[in-house]
Order: structure tokens, then C-alpha cells, then sequence
């Protein structure tokens, strides 16, 4: 009964998003032909550093506030069962009911079972990449449930049938006139003479979500902090639906991962300044809403904590990996690198893109279900530098590629070389091999399969006109 | 066996390597000179949220003037803050607030640093949707409520509470990344700064 304990469960297949149908390279090469994706993607990762860079540069303690929110993760890690212990202590003192669950499946029955004994057919969804990750509105849709995403830029994704490209900003990869014309085509009782003009975008979503606001009475989140100290939970946003979702039903139900447990209370004061200002470039973002379990007159009769596993505990395991879980979901790493850049979140199959999506999701699944993601990166760096919990994105990306298995061309090509290297005579044999290789006019057009699926991405460096032993026999 | 022995055991099996527990370096600022009401009326402009300093007795004639309309308050208001017109939140039903011109409340807190107003659910500030459905909320603040940084805010506040923090109006950056104000909540935050 317990020999599953020592081999931590990974996400179950078939259910959620969190692995591709195709793998990266692929998908990105199709993406890289996509100009108006990639004219979208510089104009908004650009804008962001920016905000960024301008709102952080104006704290003198930005360094030692990363210090901090890396310890309080490191120590979070360390003693995990103690304060999720805690945290369903304090939740349920305050009249939450806490239920846990193991993996996706085991999530969306727990959160459909909820959702059907308030009798509603309907649930309003503030974005959470926790429910995105486990596939909940397939899963609420094939129940007979109705979830309508409340988040502007996830009620584009929802009613263009499409999927999230951005962990902040889902619609990152659509302009505004693709904005206009999903509008036009999926959302209800829209004015059928809307133009492209953001604000009248904006009015429009306002005007089809407040009736649904006000008429459902059964609501989902996720959540961005869970205090083990004193039950409390938290929301950052910026549209006010969130506001909407967690205060105005009757019945409130929060998914959240097992590493968004925090501590204490004090711990807020670290990732409230880290969070905006890494994510958004805000000073604060408009609107925070924290509630502990449920105030009587106040907000939502009923409050269900869900907490998920779903492949955490098997990131937890790695010793090298964990980190990953540090992750508080702001995307900065996605904005400064140069691989997401070009090819968009898409390209990344998991609902988690980007350098951290990169670590996060092969540890997820098992790295055999997301074996190019460990490529998915240049190692530049630019996403550790960015990480505001200070992620060693790179270091997990290296430790990772060793656990992919390698291609056997690329074994047998690697064994030879090093074969040849231990050999003296052979390695001069082979310089001069390549020289004449050069002669013949290879030069620019890569190696011959099956190594040529190096070169296609690499240049192949010319061989000199003269190798260093012959220069030094020559001397 | 439930799922969450199954969960528990599965992270304690993780935490094999028994990685210490950490003493966490808090050598950031908890507070900082100059952070005076000066700079939260800047950060609050930035915001675009409009702020006024009065006395407190011209409170109710400001805010009937910036409402235009019928006002809802909390029941715990300051009889002398209310405007003669004005909607006593004894439960009111949601539509009957929506259709409310504009909100008017006091805080509990606001933070100079970050230009953010935090409210808390006492009395003079009243259940959350008050604040949530009208287009226009005026928050009343007094000069001793605000604090310089976040960490002073936080210690100053009860967790068993509800907490509302409000920085700027409702806003949204979805469309190509246009600031676009009040997709969902109120599309304008007037801040009432009282003198002395």
C-alpha cells in the first residue's frame, strides 16, 4: 500500500494542459513564420520590461526583498506538511471546508461534486492557472456546467476558442481588431457596430459580465497566497472581477497548488511589493482581495479550499528542480526572454509557457512527456536576473537536459568524438579529415545527416586553414 | 487511504534529503523618512485616481457634488460625513446598489509608497459590495491612516478581516497593453483627504 510513496505521482495523461501535441522545435518554427504574433509579442514583452524595470529601479531594496522571498520559499519547501497542516487547521476554525487532491481528475471531480450540489448549471471563473493547469471548465463543461471566464483577456481566449499564450496577459498574441472580430462572432448580445477602440472593448465585456455576475451564484478561483498562520487567502488583480467573483456568490471554491502556502502573515509584506512590481510594472496592482474562511454578512456563505498535487510533490523531489515551485506566477521571466519572444506561448503545449514553463512542466508530467522543453532556451540568463524569488531557471534547465533521454545518433556521434579525442594520431587524422572536408566545400551548409539536425539551428564554424599541431611542428 | 495521506506522504517522501528549514533575511526597509502625504497624493494621481484635501465638515457637500446622484454609505458612517440624500446599507440588494451613482466610505489604511487605500469591513466602511458596484467610490482618509510602506500596513491590519486594497480604479491592460479604466469595478476612485 505504500510502495507508491518513495516514486511521487506525476500529472496524469489525457486530462489537463500541461502537455503539447507537438514538440518544440516544431511548434516553434511554426510560430516563428506568424508576423503579426511576433510584431504583438515585441511590442508587448518590450512594454513590460519597461514598466518593469522603472518601477523596481525605484526601490533601494529590491535585492534583499528577492533574498527574502527566496528564503521564505526555500523554508515554505522544507517543512510543507507542517504548514498545509496549519493551513486547513486555521481555514476550517473560520468555517472553510478543506479538501485535497491529488491530481487533475481527482481536482474536477471534487470542485463538479461542489458546484452540483448548489443546484447552479453555471460558475463564474476568476483566471487561475492552477484550474487552467487541470483542465477544470472541460471538465465543469462535460458535467453539464457552464464556466464563464471573467478575466477580459481569458474571455477573449475562452470565446475565440483559443488557449492562453501568456501567464499574465492570456491574449498577449491578439490585437485589437482580432479582439473586435471574436467579440463580434462569440459574445452574446453584442452591439453589432463595435469598433477596435479598447475602451469600447472593455465596455462591452463590462456590459455582458455584470448581468452573469449578479446572477450566479457559485464562483471558482485560485489563489495567489494561502497563510498556514492564519488561514487567510489571497487574490491579486487588476479588473475588479475578481472582487466580483470572490464577494458576490453564495458559494466560493479555491483551487490552489500545495506550494502557494506562505507562513505568516508578514511574509505578505515581501511578496506584495515583489509581485506587482516584477509582473505588471506596477507599484501595486488596482485591486487585492484577502478573506479568511467566511465572515458572516459578508461575502460567500460557503468556502472550499481545494489543494492540489498534481505532480508537485514529484517536482518537490528533485533536489535541483524544487525550486521551480518557488514560482509565484509573474511572468517576468517570460517577458525578458528571447526564446518565448520569438515563438509565443503556444509553442510551449503547457498552459505554464515561457522559462519557467520550460522547468515547470516537464517536472509536471515526468520529463519523457515534455522531452524539448529542457531545450526550449538559449541559457542566456536573462530569466534568473528577472526571477523575483530568484529561480536558478538556467541551472534547473541544464540538470534537466540530463535526465531527457538523447537521440542515439546524437549518443553514437558524441561516443566517437570522445573516442577519437583519448587518441592522439586518430585526432590528428580527423583535423586533417576536416580540413579537407573544408576543401571540398562543406563549408556553410552544415553537417551531413544525421548530424545535420545540429547545424540546422547552429552555424558550423569553418576549420582553420592550419591546425595548432601542425603550426607548432612547423615552428 | 484519502488523498490527503496520499498527498502528505508523498511530500514527506519528497522531503527525503531533509532540507533545513530557513531562517529568512528580512534586511529590507519595514519603513523609510519622507514618506509623507505628499508623495501617496503623487502615487494616487499617477493612479488616476482624484484627490482632494478638505476640512472635515465640507466631507458631505464634496461628495454630494462629485456623486451627481444618490450615494450609498455603511451604517458605521460618521453622521457628519453623510450628504442629505444619501442610501444606509442595511442589506441592500445588489441592483439597488448597482444602480447607486456613487459609494462613500472610510479606510482603514493607506500606504504612501505604493499609493494603494485598504479597507478593512469595520463599521464606516461596510461589506465589500458596497465598494464593488457603484461606478464611483470617494474613500474618505484620514491623515493618520496612512503609513509609509507595505510592511507597516500589514502590521497595522487584522487577517481575520476582510481586506479590500485599492490602488487606482478598476483597470485592465488586456488590449495590446492600452490601460483601459473600470472594465469591471468602479471606473473612478475619488480620495477625501482630510486636514490635521
Amino acid at each position: 500500500m505504500t510502495t507508491f510513496l518513495g516514486m511521487p505521482a506525476t500529472a496524469p495523461r489525457g486530462v489537463g494542459h500541461l502537455r503539447g501535441d507537438t514538440t518544440f522545435p516544431r511548434a516553434a518554427r511554426q510560430a516563428l513564420g506568424n508576423e503579426q504574433l511576433r510584431r504583438n509579442l515585441r511590442h508587448a514583452t518590450s512594454t513590460i520590461r519597461g514598466k518593469s524595470s522603472r518601477v523596481i529601479a525605484e526601490l533601494p531594496d529590491w535585492q534583499e526583498l528577492r533574498t527574502a522571498g527566496s528564503a521564505i520559499k526555500a523554508d515554505v519547501m522544507s517543512r510543507l506538511p507542517e504548514l498545509l497542516e496549519q493551513l486547513e487547521a486555521r481555514v476550517t476554525e473560520r468555517g472553510g471546508v478543506v479538501h485535497w487532491a491529488a491530481d487533475a481528475n481527482e481536482a474536477n471531480q471534487i470542485v463538479t461534486g461542489l458546484v452540483r450540489a448548489t443546484g447552479s448549471d453555471r460558475v463564474i471563473k476568476v483566471k487561475s492557472m492552477a484550474t487552467q493547469e487541470i483542465g477544470l471548465n472541460e471538465a465543469l463543461e462535460a458535467a453539464g456546467i457552464q464556466p464563464v471566464e471573467t478575466d477580459l483577456a481569458e474571455l477573449i481566449v475562452q470565446l475565440g476558442n483559443d488557449r492562453p499564450s501568456h501567464i499574465l496577459v492570456p491574449a498577449i498574441h491578439r490585437n485589437r481588431t482580432e479582439i473586435r472580430d471574436i467579440f463580434l462572432a462569440a459574445m452574446p448580445g453584442v452591439d453589432p457596430s463595435l469598433t477596435d477602440d479598447p475602451p469600447v472593448l472593455a465596455a462591452a465585456a463590462r456590459k455582458y459580465l455584470r448581468e452573469t455576475f449578479l446572477s450566479t451564484r457559485v464562483a471558482v478561483s485560485g489563489a495567489n497566497f494561502g497563510i498556514a498562520e492564519t488561514g487567510t487567502l489571497a487574490v491579486v488583480e487588476s479588473e475588479g472581477n475578481g472582487r466580483m467573483c470572490l464577494t458576490l456568490p453564495d458559494t466560493l471554491i479555491t483551487v490552489m497548488g500545495i506550494e502557494k502556502v506562505v507562513p505568516t502573515w508578514r511574509d505578505l509584506e515581501v511578496f506584495l511589493q515583489l509581485l506587482p512590481r516584477a509582473s505588471t510594472g506596477e507599484r501595486m496592482n488596482p485591486y487585492t482581495t484577502m478573506w479568511t474562511g467566511v465572515t458572516p454578512g459578508d461575502g460567500p456563505r460557503e468556502f472550499h479550499l481545494v489543494l492540489l498535487d498534481n505532480g508537485r510533490s514529484a517536482v518537490l523531489a528533485d533536489e535541483v528542480g524544487r525550486q521551480a515551485l518557488h514560482c509565484i506566477r509573474c511572468s517576468a521571466c517570460l517577458n525578458v526572454c528571447p526564446v518565448y519572444e520569438r515563438t509565443g506561448g503556444h509553442a510551449y503545449g503547457s498552459v505554464y509557457p515561457g522559462p519557467i514553463g520550460a522547468v515547470l512542466s516537464p517536472q509536471l508530467t515526468g520529463v519523457e512527456d515534455n522531452a524539448s522543453l529542457p531545450y526550449a532556451s538559449s541559457l542566456c540568463g536573462a530569466c534568473f536576473d528577472a526571477c523575483p524569488v530568484k529561480i536558478d531557471i538556467p541551472s534547473i534547465l541544464v540538470h534537466l537536459r540530463n535526465r531527457v533521454p538523447h537521440p542515439p545518433a546524437e549518443r553514437a556521434a558524441m561516443r566517437a568524438a570522445a573516442y577519437t579525442m583519448d587518441r592522439p594520431r586518430l585526432y590528428a587524422h580527423a583535423q586533417r579529415a576536416a580540413k579537407l572536408a573544408r576543401i571540398a566545400g562543406r563549408r556553410g551548409r552544415g553537417l551531413p545527416p544525421p548530424l545535420s539536425s545540429w547545424t540546422v539551428s547552429r552555424d558550423l564554424p569553418a576549420p582553420p586553414d592550419q591546425t595548432f599541431r601542425d603550426w607548432w611542428a612547423s615552428r | 487511504m484519502s488523498s490527503k495521506d496520499v498527498i502528505l506522504g508523498r511530500v514527506r517522501a519528497a522531503l527525503r534529503d531533509a532540507p533545513a528549514p530557513g531562517e529568512v533575511p528580512r534586511e529590507y526597509r519595514r519603513t523609510f523618512p519622507g514618506a509623507d502625504l505628499d508623495l501617496l497624493v503623487d502615487r494616487l494621481v499617477d493612479y488616476r485616481a482624484s484627490v482632494r484635501r478638505v476640512a472635515e465638515d465640507t466631507v458631505a457637500p464634496t461628495a454630494a457634488e462629485i456623486a451627481g446622484g444618490t450615494i450609498v454609505v455603511p451604517q458605521g458612517l460618521p453622521p457628519a460625513w453623510r450628504p442629505a440624500d444619501v442610501l444606509v446599507d442595511d442589506g441592500l440588494a445588489p441592483d439597488r446598489i448597482a444602480a447607486a451613482a456613487a459609494v462613500l466610505t472610510a479606510a482603514a489604511v493607506a500606504v504612501a509608497e505604493t499609493g494603494t487605500i485598504v479597507l478593512d469591513a469595520s463599521p464606516d466602511q461596510g461589506r465589500r459590495i458596497i465598494t464593488l458596484l457603484p461606478d464611483v467610490h470617494i474613500v474618505v482618509l484620514r491623515p493618520g491612516q496612512v503609513v509609509a510602506s507595505v510592511p507597516e500596513a500589514l502590521a497595522r491590519l487584522d487577517p481575520a478581516r476582510p481586506l479590500t486594497w485599492i490602488s487606482g480604479p478598476s483597470a485592465t491592460s488586456d488590449i495590446e497593453l492600452n490601460r483601459v479604466e473600470g472594465v469591471h469595478g468602479p471606473r473612478h476612485l475619488h480620495v477625501l483627504l482630510l486636514d490635521g
